[in-house]
């Protein structure tokens, strides 16, 4: 009767049974002979071991991949009614809000799932942070996964212009600015950037084309290969102890469960609940007060008035208090760069012996308290103007923030760690 | 004997080989280049954008002394002053305060690589965008207000970033800009008329 898919009452311990595909009959037969359906689905799904003690942080990682199919479904249909150019982007997007039936609802679900996108990713990245997941063997699926930020970061830039608000003309001034700090090259890179004199309907053009097209086939690209690098090497886990060293009879983690059917599973409750925070946001305040879009915006472009305040949008504000921190545009544009660059050095900066904050000491958790602390902190200076208090509170959390990357070769090594046991922490519900 | 031999020999010549694997990649790298040329330059200004940045003209009558206005070239604005003769002499006496006071780091024609950075005394022409990372500087030409301080000779605050300049367009020190606001190159062809990308030198 029990076929290999069904799986028997067992013992806490116990070996989960290999499922094996049952050979098909039939069309299901025909298309396997020709297609590795069945195949694909026993390697990546229901014969790929998970370690079995995930929490909270492991949702994310779904999460992420859910944003970028919503993003991409509703910039498809945006595309349809979106007409790139300084004279009539202004106006489609208007079109778009007021004339197209739902047309809001897609803009508004775009917008909002572009910081979605953000907060998930930090939030992915954060459990990173927690857990060690960097560490080897996995230095290769963080560095990718940065790739995949930087893009992403690429990406929302671009997508700010196209609306062609006010603070999408000032903010793309500012940023494609940026590049003309390089000695040199600068301004003839800016104008090859912008391919015009200023930020200009060129530019607005070729943004777009990289917005829908160029950015998004990168983008898919590099998740694709941050999850193959993922099969490589398995998740993490919140013990940061590698599940493939203890293996049973079938060859399988003891301490890995099948991530078809359990983890989808658990990754449904994890849209569920993101689905129903999307929904409130897109409903009832779209704008998030200003933080998701900001006011500035919905005036057109105007090339002889800045807005009174020049602050991207919340995702970027840490890294641009630091831009402003620095009182030089070549060191301050250095410094920025420097900020994100710290980010792919992380693998190689850790020096513990322990990949979870679990068994790491106080210094690493008072290190990563006050990193979050003083990035968090800088994304909300973004938002201020450089003035008085806030301009010496910046500083203050600039050093901190590179200290926290710095001190981190010392204080992993110096630290005393907890003794790490021989299979995850787990407490059966 | 040997069924699947084709040649006489069984030996390969593994240098020549990888000699010729490595001339065939070279050459390819080579054609990849060059066939990156067009994409690359497509991305310059083209024929059209260049045409458009043809030289401004602007009336001075427009602008009355003490008062600014913006006109754009070249998709920048661009900001005509006519200072007065105690905005002018406002210009001295803070030298130790700027970060190129002479203007030797920053970017103007010769004939404004002087303290007023103009051609005339009165009549300012800057570009309006700040050399930090290129917001319109506001003005703030009254001196010793409550917000600019009590040193405050007269000039521009930029919201952005919170550069400083004077009313030549010069940075003052702690701005995030490090040289002063840039100067187009400019003529006046009659006494009244600005020209905006036109000088001795041709057009711009």
């Amino acid at each position: 009767m029990a076929t290999p898919r069904d799986y028997p009452m067992r013992a806490p311990g116990d070996p989960l049974p290999d499922p094996t595909p049952v050979p098909r009959k039939g069309f299901l037969g025909w298309l396997n002979k020709r297609l590795p359906v069945d195949e694909f689905i026993q390697n990546q799904l229901t014969g790929y071991y998970a370690p079995k003690n995930f929490n909270v942080w492991y949702f994310f990682g779904s999460l992420a991949l859910v944003v970028l199919v919503l993003q991409l479904v509703t910039g498809i249909f945006l595309t349809m009614f979106y007409k790139p150019g300084e004279a009539t982007a202004f106006d489609s997007v208007e079109y778009i809000m007021r004339e197209v039936d739902w047309g809001w609802l897609i803009r508004y679900m775009h917008s909002t799932g572009a910081s979605a996108f953000f907060i998930v990713v930090y939030l992915h990245m954060f459990r990173a942070f927690l857990y060690g997941s960097y560490k080897a063997p996995r230095e290769l699926l963080w560095l990718i996964g940065m790739l995949v930020y930087l893009a992403l970061m690429a990406e929302a830039f671009m997508g700010y212009v196209l609306p062609w608000g006010n603070m999408s003309f000032w903010g793309a001034q500012v940023i494609v600015n940026i590049f003309g700090t390089i000695p040199g090259i600068g301004p003839g890179l800016v104008e090859w950037i912008r391919g015009d004199f200023g930020i200009a309907d060129a530019t607005l053009n070729r943004f777009f084309a990289l917005h829908v097209a160029a950015v998004p086939l990168i983008l898919l690209a590099l998740v694709g290969l941050h999850l193959v690098a993922l099969r490589r090497t398995g998740s993490n886990n919140p013990d940061g102890i590698e599940i493939k060293e203890k293996v049973g009879p079938n060859g399988k983690p003891l301490d890995g469960i099948p991530f078809h059917p359990y983890y989808t599973v658990k990754d449904i409750v994890g849209v569920g609940l993101f689905l129903v925070i999307m929904a409130i946001i897109v409903f009832y305040t779209p704008t998030l007060g200003g933080l998701f879009l900001e006011s500035a915006n919905f005036e057109p472009a105007s090339r002889v008035s800045t807005p009174p305040d020049i602050t991207p949008v919340w995702y970027f504000t840490p890294f641009y208090a630091i831009l402003r921190a620095i009182p030089d545009q070549r060191l301050g544009a250095l410094t920025m760069l420097l900020a994100i660059v710290a980010f792919f050095f992380l693998p190689w900066l850790d020096r513990s012996p322990v990949k979870s904050m679990r068994y790491k000491g106080w210094m690493s958790r008072t290190a990563l308290a006050v990193f979050v602390i003083s990035f968090v902190g800088l994304g909300w200076l973004g938002m201020r103007p450089p003035e008085g208090i806030y301009a010496v509170i910046g500083r203050v959390f600039v050093v901190l923030y590179f200290l926290f990357w710095i001190l981190m070769p010392f204080y992993t090594r110096m630290e005393r760690v907890k003794p790490v046991p021989e299979r995850v922490v787990y407490h059966a519900h | 004997m040997a069924e699947n031999v084709i040649g006489a020999s069984d030996e390969v010549d593994l240098s020549r080989r990888k000699f010729l694997t490595a001339a065939t990649s070279a050459t390819g790298a080579v054609g990849v280049v060059f066939a990156a040329i067009p994409f690359v330059a497509s991305w310059k200004p083209s024929e059209r954008a260049m045409a458009l940045g043809a030289p401004t003209e602007f009336d001075l009558s427009k602008v009355e002394a003490g008062q600014m206005t913006i006109i754009t070239w070249r998709k920048q604005p661009i900001y005509v002053v006519r200072r007065t003769p105690d905005m002018v002499s406002r210009l001295e006496g803070h030298d130790n305060m700027l970060k190129d006071p002479k203007s030797d780091e920053s970017d103007q024609p010769p004939y404004a690589k002087n303290t007023q950075r103009s051609r005339k005394a009165d009549i300012l022409v800057l570009i309006g965008t700040c050399t930090h990372l290129g917001c319109l500087p506001k003005q703030r030409f009254e001196k010793d207000t409550p917000e600019m301080g009590a040193t405050w000779p007269g000039g521009w605050l930029c919201p952005c970033h919170g550069s400083r300049f004077d009313l030549a367009g010069r940075v003052f020190d702690g701005s995030p800009a490090s040289v002063n606001l840039r100067v187009p190159p400019y003529s006046f062809p009659s006494d009244q008329k600005l020209v905006v990308g036109v000088d001795e030198k041709g057009t711009a």
